[in-house]
């Protein structure tokens, strides 16, 4: 099967001021990101990881190299709709995304300009908004809503455009603790049900153990690519370059420079306590 | 030690006689004393930003009273003022209210306002500068060339250079990288032992307010829910996970282990802490 998106020797830089030198964001990159996957972009401010998701679905086209949706070109204007369609953009601002008075309006925005008859578009609102556990929200204002509402009408507004593949752009940063379970069980749940490609940037590290994959960005460029397991073991990398590992492997690491036996991969909770128990009983 | 904010029986009331009325607070007795660092929280929703609100006169208590050194704030409009002096907030992604053509005039705004002459505004905006690692080249920049994390900077500078003797920071370092968010929090701390002063910080998240408070008050449904130290308050976890807070990820390994046998605290809230209390076990007869 063909990979859902790909980068070929991906560059990118910002249209420079006059007289300035253009500073590239992005060097070189080579990514390939399979159909049906979760997968988390992890870096700091600055790192190049909300400029690589805009590529995916030709916000930003490259300076240099090749992004790939499927089969279609991104720099192939012709074919910027179907990019579009396939690929779905979330943002970090539930308040900036959100154009309608009325929820089920706010849904139907994107199937009513794909030219969707009636009859369907009242299907997908149906199926988007129960996709988000947003049901009965339907008749209600959305400017009345949580954060975390918000961004999960933003999420069914996308869904409606039955997209192959969602962007999450920062969607949890401004959002509680309780809008952001629910923003990530949301996505969890589109990803396994209904098989849509998720891509998710972030810097909560705690997000990303519900990845397949975890890609941490640094300076433009690819820092370290694998499962979010094998990455979070790199505890001196991630903090060489301003990054946190969750609070179970910092116990771990520290039980380990005091010379408890313990693995540096029990990212849950459980894990780690099972861990600490086997290595005392030792 | 007298409080130096002390608020009583206070209550406010949304849409007051509307089918929409509400009290986002009810009833609340609280009292802060000079030079705690306390940290507030509670879910959306559960009333800390109309609580906050009142502490420095921008919302007016629909019944009960807010005192700053045992005056009523309310008492008259030159007092209510004041107390917003005394009294600085840093609002939520606060870098959206600068306004000024310099970094330097936006920090000088508020003690241009408070009539200070020009050599204390130039003092004090130096000093407020210097506490939030701003740096002298930056002071003659327009703010909207500075990134996220600087702007933020520039905007917390401006509520520092009133010296207020309260600074309330309602989400300092919402949506800020690790990095920032450690950073942003590192000059808090420092302003805080170097002035002084007093500091409410708001947040979501329980690891910053564990590393940092050393008194915690949880609001809850328009309530004082809970009002104490870290290890009081984390000890509560059963509680705090069901009004939708979380407890800091240390906290739910301690309680993890406890599940497993392990006679662990069950209110630690410190990866260092724990770690020392599980090498002590190593150390004698492990229970697992």
């Amino acid at each position: 099967m063909m990979d859902m998106l790909k980068t070929e020797n991906l560059c990118f830089s910002y249209p420079a001021k006059e007289g300035e030198e253009s500073v590239p964001v992005l060097k070189n990159i080579n990514l390939t990101i399979e159909r049906g996957s979760l997968v988390a972009i992890l870096g700091h401010n600055g790192s190049g990881k909300s400029t690589l998701a805009k590529q995916f679905n030709a916000v930003w086209l490259p300076s240099g190299g090749k992004v790939w949706v499927g089969q279609y070109d991104t720099a192939n204007e012709a074919v910027l709709m179907e990019i579009r369609r396939r690929v779905g953009m979330v943002f970090q601002n539930p308040d900036n995304q959100i154009v309608a008075n009325v929820v089920e309006e706010d849904v139907a925005f994107a199937p009513e300009n794909l030219g969707v008859p009636t009859e369907e578009i009242r299907q997908r609102v149906d199926a988007a908004l129960a996709a988000v556990g947003m049901s009965d929200f339907a008749k209600h204002a959305p400017h009345l809503l949580s954060g975390g509402q918000k961004q999960r009408i933003a999420i069914a507004g996308v869904i409606a455009m039955e997209p192959e593949c969602i962007v999450l752009d920062e969607a949890t940063a401004m959002l509680d603790p309780r809008g952001r379970r629910d923003v990530l069980e949301t996505v969890c749940h589109l990803n396994k049900e209904k098989k849509i490609t998720i891509i998710m940037i972030t810097h909560h590290m705690e997000e990303t153990e519900i990845a397949d994959r975890l890609i941490v960005m640094n300076k433009g460029e690819v820092y370290l690519d694998g499962a979010p397991r094998e990455i979070f073991q790199q505890v001196n990398e991630l903090r060489k370059i301003g990054l946190t590992v969750p609070e179970t492997v910092k116990l771990l690491y520290d039980l380990r420079q005091d010379g408890v036996d313990v693995p540096l991969d029990a990212i849950s909770v459980d894990e780690c306590a099972d861990a600490i128990c086997a290595a005392l009983k030792k | 030690m007298e409080p130096i904010l002390k608020v009583e029986n206070l209550t406010h009331t949304y849409s007051a006689g509307t089918p929409f009325q509400r009290n986002a607070i009810e009833h609340i007795d609280f009292e802060v004393r000079p030079g705690e660092f306390l940290g507030v929280i509670g879910h959306t929703g559960s009333g800390k930003s109309t609580f906050i609100q009142h502490l420095n006169g921008l919302l007016k208590p629909t019944e009960g009273r807010v005192y700053f050194n045992g005056q009523d704030i309310w008492a008259s409009p030159t007092i209510t003022q004041q107390t917003r002096f005394h009294v600085g907030m840093v609002f939520q992604y606060p870098e959206y209210q600068l306004f000024e053509e310099t970094v330097y005039k936006d920090i000088a705004f508020g003690p241009k306002n408070m009539g200070l002459s020009e050599d204390e505004i130039d003092y004090r905006v130096r000093e407020a500068a210097g506490f939030v690692g701003i740096m002298e080249e930056w002071l003659d920049k327009s703010p909207f060339e500075l990134s996220g994390g600087q702007k933020r900077r520039v905007a917390i500078a401006g509520v520092l250079a009133m010296n207020p003797e309260v600074l309330i920071l309602d989400e300092p370092t919402a949506g800020l990288d690790p990095a920032g968010c450690e950073s942003i929090l590192a000059e808090i701390r420092q302003y805080h032992r170097a002035k002084g002063n007093t500091v409410l910080l708001v947040s979501h998240s329980m690891e910053e307010i564990a590393h940092n408070a050393t008194r915690i008050v949880v609001l809850d449904d328009a309530h004082i829910v809970m009002d104490g130290t870290p290890r009081e308050v984390f000890a509560r976890a059963q509680e705090l996970i069901k009004i939708g807070l979380g407890i800091p990820g240390v906290t739910q390994i301690a309680l993890a282990l406890r599940a497993r046998g392990l006679a662990v605290d069950p209110a630690v809230y410190t990866i260092e802490e724990l770690k020392q209390q599980l090498l002590r076990l190593k150390g004698g007869e492990a229970v697992c």
